[in-house]
């Protein structure tokens, strides 16, 4: 288990970067993504849905995600968000500048 | 500023769609939160609680939601505007042509909707404009009659409809104190005349009632524009004599600058009636009357109180100058300013619109063809992501662009028409002050630039981005070109027939104009200088007499002038002075109405009237000598078919007055209008009339040129007297034409416009074969290289065009039958259908196609074979 405070505090970018990633695996509602970040970060990454869905509304109207209603059980409706090609796009964008960044990180704090 | 504005709409209205998406979202992931809560061992209730909790600010995360997506919409239309203004400026020749027919359109729509606007949409420029009648009456045989003071008295006195009630006539005073007498235009009008209207003077205090009464010291109001021309905005104004008509006048206010004198627009200087009701004058007709009705009188019981109120005054004072018959009606003063005046507007209204709408045309032409030859680049940003919305959003946000630039360009010419249309209007348009660019003109500019750009960016945007944008980056595509070419083809065979109907109205207003001028006026007017000398009031009967006796010798002696005479009334110039004439024997009820014309004798001979029966009026008919009438051709006709008029006597005005012998009949003379039929007339000697004509109007035949007589005739009547003003100097020939000004204003809007839609038409034929052209080059290659000769290529293309034009024409005669019901109060002589007016029309419309087809057609016969089949 993790002994420090759960981080809950995902800067916005990088919050959109896991969101497009974990897209690009499948058609998702927004309570299937805050549990899916949860449980794949191992318990060390949280969100908050009060940051989770203003990012997913911003995806969407950038139209790197799109967004679907389906029935689910109970015959309740949920909203499904699905990556588009544009939002495929950004994710390696976003995907090269997050590696670049985290490469120049690690070479500091190696040779520091 | 409009793209802003515009997105925050678009948020805005699909706010509502979204919000309770959004809610449903929010909700869904509440409830799961809850469910696990509950698997948990929570209790339901309090399940839903610790969602909340969990959830953290539900509130705030709705607002951040709405805010993500109103916020990258405005980012969206400011990277259009940005992106349409960079592609707008790699196009210049493009955007150029666009702005400037764009510019023409709107700015031409603007300025005629400045003229427009005050008299068919705005209401009078005074407070309650709604409650302002004017009290009319009419008599028998319909005319509409002046009213009394006695009449106004009964009304005032009797009548409950009215908050206030006024009357006044027109008022010419001479000014003295200058080195030349000015005369002044005013208005005698009683007390309440500015409380009527709701005006009230800007310096010193209003009229009286007090001031009113005859014998009560002499007052006069003043206009702003006389105030600062005359007096030099002298801010001690208030209390200054001045001296009119020869009496001392004291000035005792100024009317704010603002104020708009509908009825006497060029109104400087009004005095008090002092109307004497003992006087003779005091059932005379020659006034009119302008009330405000109280609140909750309509005016059609405002008009039924009236007509009872008038005939107990008439049953009660038995006026000799009212017939039984009269009826008193009372109509809104909107109506009776603006109502003359109606038809033509809406005509040229219409006229301009359709300008309006054949430039729009021109340019979704354009934008179709530049739409089609962009289908790479939208393609190309299809692939990377941009949705269909996306690009129509591009595209209307560019035509916008467009037409907000032309709309802003048309803003600044429209300041310029504004000008050139009120020094060009004719002198009786109503509310002509009021015509400029102001914040409604403001307003109509821009709301018909931005539907304008809605209009002509839609259907090129639609069809570029339509269908599978793939296939559109290889070029070339025929299946697409054809859509967008066949678009283009019925856009250019609207703009022909809309052309057509343009100028058809243009045709038959000019071919009216010309039949109008054709008309005999009864007179000859070639050669005939006039103007109109004004005695004061200093002079009596005898000395205003021998003042124009000496004044006509010293004009006779002038080089140049033939002859020359003086008369009360001159034809064809908005006089219109009329009496009642009963001819003895007749039943005293049966009154004819006639223009009366005091002259001097030789006055028929100078006019070239044509003297039908008996002599007319010689020095001999002078003070002392049995009065002698002339009487007009068809009163004569009328009151004497079968019998020799000569001999018999009427009686003219006033029933107290003597007796006039009937010595000879004159022909017709038109004195109202070309258009309108001569009125009865009668002719008697200046001399031989009870009354004094202070003012006359002097007629000179010249032997030469008439203008330029003027300087030496005015020189010739200051002569005998320096304090008389001269006004109204003109030739007989300008005041023909200024009779009939109205339809000449017409004619020559519809000219102007008409001109311009052909040059519009033929530029978009230009450009709809060139576009032709350039898509056909590689078949047209084919045609050359298979043994086409480059004639056939010219017939062809040619064809092409000409069958546009064709159809084009075809449509436009139907709608041109259809739209010219709009004229018919303008034409005069001319049927709305007459066909020698639409042949020519047709006919101009087929050469100017054919000129426009000639360039592209030619151009296809110059192609060179081996160059464009080796392009692929």
């Amino acid at each position: 288990m993790n002994p420090h405070k759960k981080s809950d505090l995902l800067k916005q970018g990088t919050l959109e970067l896991l969101v497009l990633r974990l897209l690009r695996a499948g058609t998702l509602n927004g309570w299937d993504i805050m549990q899916r970040i949860r449980v794949a970060s191992g318990d060390v990454l949280s969100v908050t849905p009060g940051a989770l869905y203003p990012a997913l509304h911003r995806l969407e109207a950038r139209g790197l995600v799109s967004a679907v209603w389906a029935a689910s059980e109970n015959n309740r409706r949920a909203k499904l968000y699905e990556l588009t090609r544009a939002g495929g796009k950004q994710l390696e964008a976003e995907r090269d500048i997050w590696e670049r960044f985290a490469g120049a990180v690690e070479a500091i704090l190696r040779d520091a | 500023m409009p793209g802003r504005l515009w997105g925050r709409l678009r948020a805005l209205q699909s706010r509502g769609e979204m919000d309770g998406e959004l809610e449903e979202e929010l909700r869904y992931h509440l409830e799961r939160e809850a469910e696990l809560n509950v698997r948990d061992g929570m209790m339901p209730e309090e399940a839903r609680r610790a969602a909340l909790r969990a959830f953290g600010g539900v509130e705030q995360a709705r607002e951040l939601c709405r805010e993500a997506r109103g916020v990258r919409m405005l980012q969206d239309l400011w990277q259009d505007l940005r992106y349409g203004v960079r592609t707008l400026r790699k196009q210049p020749g493009f955007t150029l042509v666009a702005v400037l027919t764009l510019a023409l359109g709107i700015g031409a729509s603007t300025t005629i909707f400045s003229a427009v606007n005050p008299i068919l949409f705005e209401p009078l420029p005074y407070p309650q404009a709604d409650r302002l009648v004017m009290v009319l009456e009419t008599a028998d045989n319909g005319s509409r009659n002046p009213g009394t003071f006695g009449m106004y008295r009964g009304f005032a006195e009797r009548s409950r409809s009215f908050d206030a009630l006024a009357v006044y006539r027109t008022w010419l005073p001479a000014m003295s104190g200058a080195e030349y007498p000015e005369r002044l235009e005013g208005q005698r009008v009683s007390a309440e005349y500015f409380r009527v209207l709701g005006m009230r003077p800007a310096l010193g205090r209003d009229f009286q009632a007090d001031d009113d009464r005859t014998g009560a010291p002499r007052v006069v109001i003043i206009s702003d524009a006389l105030w600062r021309s005359r007096f030099g905005g002298d801010p001690g104004i208030v209390g200054r004599p001045v001296t009119l008509d020869d009496n001392p006048y004291t000035v005792i206010g100024v009317m704010p600058g603002g104020f708009e004198n509908v009825l006497a627009p060029s109104a400087g200087v009004w005095a008090p009636l002092q109307y004497d009701m003992s006087s003779a004058s005091a059932w005379g007709h020659h006034l009119r009357t302008v009330g405000r009705l109280s609140s909750g009188v309509s005016v059609e019981q405002a008009t039924r109180e009236v007509d009872v109120v008038g005939h107990a005054v008439l049953d009660e004072q038995r006026p000799e100058t009212y017939s039984p018959q009269t009826k008193f009606v009372v109509a809104s003063l909107q109506e009776e300013v603006t109502g003359g005046v109606k038809p033509a507007l809406l005509a040229v209204l219409s006229a301009v619109l359709l300008l309006l709408l054949i430039s729009c045309v021109n340019v979704t032409n354009l934008l179709l063809a530049r739409g089609a030859q962009r289908r790479g680049e939208f393609a190309m940003r299809a692939a990377l992501g941009a949705t269909r919305g996306r690009l129509v959003r591009q595209m209307l946000t560019e035509s916008l662009l467009l037409a907000l630039t032309g709309g802003a360009l048309g803003l600044l010419a429209a300041q310029f028409g504004t000008g050139v249309l009120v020094a060009l209007s004719p002198p009786e348009l109503p509310r002509a002050g009021a015509i400029r660019v102001d914040a409604a003109a403001f307003a109509f500019a821009f709301g018909s630039a931005a539907l304008v750009g809605l209009a002509v960016g839609l259907i090129p945007a639609l069809h570029a981005t339509r269908g599978d944008l793939r296939e559109a980056v290889q070029q070339g595509s025929k299946r697409t070109a054809g859509g967008h070419q066949l678009t283009r083809r019925v856009f250019v065979v609207a703009e022909v027939a809309l052309a057509l109907v343009l100028l058809v109205g243009a045709g038959l207003l000019l071919r009216s104009m010309d039949r109008l001028f054709a008309v005999d006026p009864g007179f000859d007017a070639s050669h005939l200088l006039t103007m109109q000398v004004q005695t004061s009031r200093r002079f009596d009967k005898e000395a205003a007499e021998r003042f124009f006796a000496r004044a006509l010798e010293a004009v006779r002696r002038v080089p140049g002038v033939h002859t020359a005479g003086f008369t009360s009334q001159l034809p064809l110039s908005n006089d219109k002075d009329e009496y009642g004439a009963r001819f003895e024997g007749d039943d005293p009820a049966t009154a004819y109405n006639v223009f009366r014309y005091a002259v001097s004798p030789g006055y028929i001979e100078t006019t070239g009237i044509p003297l039908r029966h008996g002599r007319t009026l010689e020095e001999r008919d002078a003070a002392g000598s049995p009065p002698a009438i002339l009487i007009s051709e068809s009163l004569a006709r009328r009151r004497f078919p079968d019998q020799d008029p000569i001999g018999h006597r009427v009686h003219v005005g006033p029933v107290t007055g003597p007796g006039f012998t009937i010595v000879g009949v004159v022909g017709d003379v038109k004195q109202v209008s070309l258009a309108s039929s001569p009125p009865d007339a009668v002719y008697i000697t200046t001399a031989q009339w009870q009354f004094v004509d202070r003012t006359l109007s002097l007629v000179v035949r010249a032997r030469g040129g008439a203008a330029a007589l003027a300087p030496a005739v005015r020189e010739a009547i200051w002569s005998v007297d320096k304090g008389q003003p001269i006004v109204r100097v003109a030739t007989m020939d300008e005041l023909l034409a200024a009779s009939a000004a109205e339809r000449r204003f017409a004619s020559i809007l519809f000219e102007v416009f008409g001109l311009a839609a052909l040059a519009l038409a033929a530029v978009g034929i230009y450009g709809v074969l060139s576009g032709s052209v350039t898509e056909r080059a590689r078949e047209i290659g084919v045609r050359l290289a298979l043994g086409a000769s480059r004639g056939h290529i010219l017939a062809l293309i040619l064809r092409q065009g000409m069958m546009l034009t064709g159809i084009g024409v075809a449509v436009g005669l139907c709608g041109a039958v259809a739209a010219s019901s709009v004229l018919v109060s303008l034409l005069f002589g001319v049927s709305r259908l007459d066909p020698s007016t639409y042949l020519s029309v047709v006919a101009l419309l087929v050469a100017v196609s054919a000129a426009a087809c000639w360039i592209p057609a030619w151009r296809a016969a110059r192609v060179d074979p081996s160059i464009t089949l080796r392009a692929e």
